[in-house]
């Protein structure tokens, strides 16, 4: 199957009502994984932008990594961003939740706002941030604990300590990343035990622990089998309907099946950005049609 | 016809080209042969004579009251042969040597695996390893010209050679092991960890607290074990500064003897060789040898599963 036919073979049907801002259960009610539920470029218009960033510079050093970057990024949709290795997609991902501020060495300069607040800005709270902005990583990452600690963690440095609360938190987000039904018996068994599908959804489950409204994927199944990777796939679907969600991805048949939006990253430049059917079946730039159609990347 | 021929020459002078080079070669594989085996042969060798000499011992002197009698006076009249009061003296002395190296040494590294800037972790590290590269006659020497007058200002009964002396020195002596093993494997825990519980809204001391120091506390224990390991066997310092009174107590500001200053004080008398006094050395050194054998196998093997943790 072509990549054109993968994208336009599910146009969007569903999601008409765009101030969708409960439903869980609803998502659950649709047929997941069939093709795609991707938003129109209406809908995303819709939607009220959760981050928005103004020409964005970050530097490592003296090498300029992003140029100016200018996206906005809607709530409740799946952005997606792509680009060969290198282009600045995972440093744009971690600018959102300033984890580059962890690496040595780094500059940024330019506005990113969430809900309307500068992120860098003077006398943010990083921590508070964080909470607010979850993360999943590209190579699933368990702490050396058990299952149940592993999803408490958040919760606990957030200051939770009732046992019952820790309970409810554990089982509502274990069963939001699918993982419930395979983990629930063994819950203080070590998260290292698990497999590697099985971690990465420990992972994210672990990120919805802090009640975040923004998930950041960094390439979340990039390591793992086709079988682990449509269940993050079908997890994703799930997630928008609750969170916004930013990935990053090389898989471009990934983008397409689970975004709306699509920003294509080229050598630090945001070359072009869009609904995410359109971007695929009619780009606007040279350098996006090429790589999208494999030309180079 | 002639170029075949040629070629068949080559072939002959480069077969004997061959057999040049692996004689040359097996010549150098016997050479590092033999260089691996001294080390081994020593081992074997030291720990022949440490077995052959004890069992002479034991053949006038029972295990039994080698291993439990109470008092230790080989070269007095009444001899007695318990080797409770040095095994004792030396637990002392590594264990209060442990009690200032360990919380010191273990907030030090995670000071420096965590929290400092690489400028200032440029700097501490080497000086920490020129501590570590003070001789231990020094430290000795320290103890009785400079700690112990401190202990005994303090507390009036202390002797003037004490075990809380060698306990101060003998703690600093191991500190740059604590540091710099448990840094090391602070700095093993993956970044992705790290990054995983920052992404979660944790603090640094959360960080350190609940991530960091669980994933490296095996790796932790061993270097712990291994400082103390170093403490059992450390032997200048403590000769100088606890004295030379076998001694079973716990009381730190008596005057005590460790199983190492006993050897010290043996090997330098004019013991007689082959007498029962002498055997004594061997029997003391096996003592030790096994003590400090099994705190490094302990610890090797702590280390190993903590490298098979992140494969």
């Amino acid at each position: 199957m072509s990549l054109s036919e993968i994208v336009i073979d599910g146009r969007p049907k569903r999601m008409s009502d765009t101030s969708s801002r409960k439903p869980l259960a609803r998502a659950s009610t649709l047929s997941l994984g069939q093709s795609n539920f991707s938003r129109s470029a209406d809908e995303i218009a819709g939607q009220s932008k959760k981050i928005v960033t103004r020409e964005v510079d970050f530097f490592y050093e003296a090498k300029q990594a992003l140029y100016k970057v200018t996206l906005d990024i809607p709530e409740h949709c799946v952005t997606a961003l792509i680009g060969p290795s290198g282009c600045g997609k995972s440093t744009f991902l971690r600018c959102l939740n300033r984890m580059n501020d962890m690496i040595e060495g780094t500059t940024i300069s330019g506005e990113i706002l969430l809900d309307g607040t500068d992120i860098y800005r003077r006398g943010t709270d990083v921590v508070e941030l964080r909470k607010r902005v979850g993360m999943v990583f590209q190579k699933s990452n368990p702490f050396p604990k058990s299952i149940f600690e592993n999803v408490a963690y958040g919760p606990r440095v957030a200051g939770i300590r009732k046992r019952s609360e820790l309970n409810e938190i554990v089982e509502r987000c274990l069963r939001q990343s699918a993982l419930w039904d395979e983990v629930q018996d063994r819950l203080n068994d070590s998260a290292l035990q698990l497999s590697g599908g099985q971690q990465q959804r420990l992972c994210i489950a672990r990120a919805l622990a802090t009640a975040p409204d923004v998930l950041l994927m960094d390439e979340p199944a990039s390591a793992l089998d086709p079988k682990s990777t449509a269940a993050i796939e079908e997890l994703i679907f799930k997630l928008k309907e609750i969170y916004t969600i930013v990935i990053v991805t090389h898989n471009m048949q990934q983008a397409a099946r689970v975004s709306d939006q699509t920003a294509f990253f080229y050598e630090g430049h945001l070359i072009e950005v869009g609904n995410t059917n359109e971007l695929f079946t009619n780009p606007k730039e040279k350098q996006t049609e090429d790589y999208i159609t494999g030309r180079f990347g | 016809m002639f170029l075949a021929a040629s070629t068949r020459e080559q072939f002959a002078s480069k077969s004997a080209n061959l057999d040049l080079r692996g004689i040359f070669e097996l010549a150098i594989h016997g050479l590092l042969l033999a260089c691996a085996a001294v080390s081994i042969v020593t081992t074997v060798g030291i720990v022949f004579v440490l077995l052959f000499e004890s069992v002479q011992f034991f053949r006038e002197v029972s295990v039994w009251e080698f291993l439990t009698g109470t008092r230790w006076s080989p070269l007095l009249k009444p001899q007695h042969f318990g080797i409770m009061p040095l095994f004792c003296g030396t637990l002392l002395v590594a264990g209060g040597s442990a009690l200032i190296a360990i919380p010191l040494g273990l907030a030090t590294a995670i000071y420096l695996s965590e929290y400092a800037s690489p400028l200032v972790r440029e700097i501490v590290k080497p000086i920490l390893e020129i501590l570590a590269g003070i001789p231990s006659v020094v430290y000795g020497y320290l103890a009785v010209v400079f700690v112990s007058p401190l202990i005994r200002d303090t507390i009036p009964s202390a002797d003037l050679f004490n075990a809380a002396n060698a306990c101060v020195v003998v703690g600093i002596m191991i500190l740059p092991m604590v540091v710099s093993l448990s840094e090391d494997v602070l700095q093993s825990v993956p970044r992705s960890l790290r990054e995983g519980a920052y992404a979660l809204g944790a603090t640094k001391l959360d960080v350190t607290l609940g991530v960091i120091l669980p994933a490296a506390m095996s790796g932790i224990m061993a270097a712990c074990l291994l400082a103390i390991a170093r403490a059992v066997g450390e032997t200048m310092a403590v000769t100088l500064a606890a004295g030379a009174t076998p001694n079973l107590t716990l009381n730190p500001f008596e005057g005590i003897q460790t199983m190492t200053a006993y050897i010290v004080q043996v090997s330098q008398g004019d013991t007689p060789a082959g007498t029962l006094e002498y055997r004594t050395l061997f029997a003391v050194g096996l003592a030790l040898f096994v003590s400090t054998f099994v705190l490094n196998v302990f610890s090797r093997w702590i280390l190993l599963r903590v490298e098979e943790k992140y494969e």
